[in-house]
């Protein structure tokens, strides 16, 4: 019998060594899913994919683009039907829930040891949960605090605020000259982006989600990040309709030279500089969301992504082959200007940094202090119970204090 | 009609089963399968994982926890007020859309064509193109209201708690109410124009003709249409996806959404499936109350 083996292994090789003289090739069809907005554009992922084929001829990845809001649930369904992808681009705040439903593989053992060290912390938190790593990081994002430098200079400000109440007395300023009727836009329509921009403000107020296992978000700092959104609501200085906003409506609003100051992923900062999409471009400031006083410098919440092998994938190697390549610090220095590297030395690399040195000096700051959302399985019913209670203290249907104990008392039956 | 039947024609023959073989495989596969899977998950605390879905038996858990869900409750009374005012607004629109194309006019043809469009154009395109149109900042709607005068100034419409279900109600009702207006209009061609001639001479004016003699002669295809669109309206889930995620503040979150949301979003396999069962008993109702309608009509 092992004769036998050893004769069939001994033609596999012949022939394969054969097979890679000729050049019609035994191909992998790797599939890849990847989102429609933020980061890294459609077009730079089909440009690094190409590069990626070129390299592994033997290799064909399909890729499919989703808008984010269906990307979860693509993730899932496709699995759970024993169909589907190999390689996924997948949020920080799902690994505790994929790690118990199994959906990604454990990688581990595949990463090399070097890399820790070379990546930030942040980024690695992306992918890790429990001590395991499933995946790795490759948008390392957070919000940052974009501004209309033409409109601040209007106003004489001279320069972008560090606090809160800062950029609250700023927008009055704004608003008051008439330079622009609602100075602030953000993403608080129902969904995750409403939960990212809320996490910014906790983070600089100092507050938390869970404290010793128990929902804290109805309290202290966590409850005077809503209240300062209610108010710049009522002090219309936010634009009202932001509470039906994604990113890209945000973008859109900004671009089109309606707001003063926007709250918003890195993508934004080359898009809002681009003539062709952008009325303000040459005017966009960038610098990382305030702090407030007596509680933190600046904020940050960690809206970074990771790129995983599906535990149903029959190619896991080719599709970590794939993800090594998209990872790489050459590639990722290569298509820095939608989504920044996770490599800490490419921040000192003057090649990575050329014209947008604001956002890198900007990206320093903020990644240093990312804030996670909750690491739980039952992340995504946390985020919606929160979703709801915010949008209904925004909408004035609740006080913010008796929303977030409503939210606080959802959470609290969570499993 | 069934009714009229003798005894001897209700009779159902071996070539009939036969006949129908192919058909009533391919519903169990898509159809009971599903449906008891669904109803064996619906005891169970299954969640969806990679290996497939599976749990342990809890028995009555999950009906209890949805009899305690104040998310649920709340989502079925919003389905139930889509439901009865999408379906009553395209009913009365489709008979007075119905009732004009009845009439002789230059361009008939034309404009019985056109109605069919909305009724054409598929689910997800219509729910994208209303959300364009209702975009707060460059949507039509907010243009044609302000530059007429209606409205002072542009607005929100779907990201307001107090519009957003009025406005995708609006939506549906302009897509669908076409279907009723041409059952309306086949229904209205075959009233025998003698009986409206019959009324004048009784001295029948147009409301009374339309009560007496134009609505017991459609009432029957009529409910039909009615039925139909009530079974749609009430599983309403993809123009709610595209247009608001069931946003803001939960305000369009309809049934379907909520099950959607609780299977595949949370994972929750065991309890998104007692809601689905919920909503299927609950559509059984409607369906039986609708038929018994549709018997008495028919028996008159």
């Amino acid at each position: 019998m092992k004769e036998f083996k050893f004769a069939v292994a001994g033609a596999v090789t012949l022939l394969a060594g054969v097979a890679s003289l000729s050049p019609a090739l035994a191909e992998t069809t790797l599939n890849a899913l990847f989102m429609k907005q933020a980061a890294y554009s459609e077009d730079d992922v089909k440009a690094m994919t190409a590069d990626f084929e070129k390299a592994h001829p033997d290799v064909k990845v399909n890729l499919e683009f989703v808008p984010y809001e269906s990307l979860h649930d693509k993730i899932v369904t496709a699995q759970a039907s024993g169909s589907g992808y190999d390689v996924v681009l997948f949020d920080v705040i799902w690994p505790a829930e994929f790690a118990k439903g199994n959906f990604l593989k454990d990688v581990t053992s595949k990463i090399p040891a070097a890399d820790s060290s070379k990546v930030f912390d942040g980024a690695w938190s992306t992918v890790t949960y429990d001590g395991k790593r499933y995946g790795m990081p490759w948008i390392l994002d957070t919000k940052y605090l974009y501004y209309n430098t033409e409109m601040l200079q209007k106003a004489g400000i001279d320069h972008p605020p560090k606090t809160w109440a800062e950029l609250e007395a700023d927008a009055k300023v704004i608003k008051d000259q008439k330079i622009v009727e609602y100075p602030i836009v953000w993403s608080w329509s129902q969904a995750e982006a409403l939960i990212c921009d809320y996490t910014t403000l906790v983070s600089a107020y100092g507050g938390s989600f869970f404290k010793d296992g128990k929902p804290s978000f109805n309290e202290d700092g966590a409850l005077d990040a809503l209240k300062f959104m209610k108010t710049s609501l009522d002090d219309k200085v936010t634009n009202p309709n932001s509470r039906e906003y994604l990113e890209e409506d945000v973008r859109k609003t900004f671009s089109n030279g309606d707001a003063a100051f926007a709250l918003n992923w890195t993508y934004m900062y080359n898009q809002a500089n681009d003539p062709a999409q952008s009325k303000i471009a040459g005017k966009v400031g960038v610098a990382p969301a305030p702090g407030v006083e007596g509680k933190s410098e600046v904020s940050a919440m960690n809206g970074s992504m990771g790129l995983g092998v599906t535990s149903g994938s029959k190619h896991p190697d080719e599709a970590w082959s794939f993800i090594s390549y998209l990872t790489s610090q050459d590639v990722q220095n290569k298509y820095a200007k939608l989504s920044l590297p996770i490599w800490k030395s490419s921040y000192d690399d003057p090649a990575v940094a050329k014209g947008q040195e604001q956002l890198v000096a900007a990206a320093k700051q903020s990644i240093a202090v990312m804030y996670p959302r909750p690491m739980i399985a039952s992340y995504q019913r946390l985020s919606s119970v929160l979703q709801t209670q915010i949008q209904s203290a925004l909408f004035g249907s609740s006080e913010p204090k008796a929303a977030m104990d409503e939210a606080a008392h959802q959470a609290s039956r969570l499993r | 009609m069934a009714l009229s039947m003798t005894r001897d024609e209700r009779k159902t023959p071996l070539e009939a089963w036969v006949l129908m073989a192919p058909a009533l495989a391919i519903l169990a596969v898509i159809t009971f399968y599903p449906l008891l899977r669904t109803l064996y998950f619906s005891f169970t605390d299954a969640q969806i994982s990679a290996a497939g879905t599976s749990g342990n038996f809890v028995g009555f858990d999950n009906y209890a926890y949805a009899a305690s869900d104040a998310g649920f409750h709340a989502a079925l009374i919003r389905t139930i007020v889509f439901t009865v005012s999408s379906v009553a607004l395209e009913t009365v629109m489709g008979v007075a859309v119905a009732l004009l194309l009845n009439q002789e006019f230059k361009g008939r043809a034309i404009a019985r064509t056109a109605i069919i469009l909305p009724w054409a154009v598929p689910n997800i395109v219509n729910a994208m193109m209303w959300r364009l149109i209702m975009n707060p900042e460059y949507g039509a709607l907010n243009a044609a209201l302000t530059q007429t005068g209606i409205l002072g100034a542009y607005r929100s419409w779907l990201g307001d708690p107090s519009t957003a279900l009025a406005m995708v109600i609006f939506a549906d009702v302009w897509k669908n109410f076409p279907l009723v207006a041409f059952v309306a209009l086949a229904a209205l061609q075959t009233v025998p124009s003698e009986l409206y001639e019959a009324a004048r001479i009784d001295g029948a004016g147009p409301w009374s003709r339309f009560r007496f003699v134009t609505l017991p002669g459609i009432v029957a295809p009529l409910l039909v249409a009615i039925v139909l669109r009530s079974i749609e309206a009430f599983r309403v889930f993809d123009i709610i996806y595209v247009m608001t995620r069931g946003g803001p503040i939960d305000s369009t979150k309809t049934v379907s959404f909520y099950v959607y949301q609780t299977y595949f979003s949370y994972l929750d396999a065991g309890t998104g499936a007692a809601y689905a069962v919920i909503v299927a008993l609950l559509s059984a109702v409607m369906i039986s109350g609708y038929i018994l309608v549709i018997r008495r009509q028919e028996a008159k």
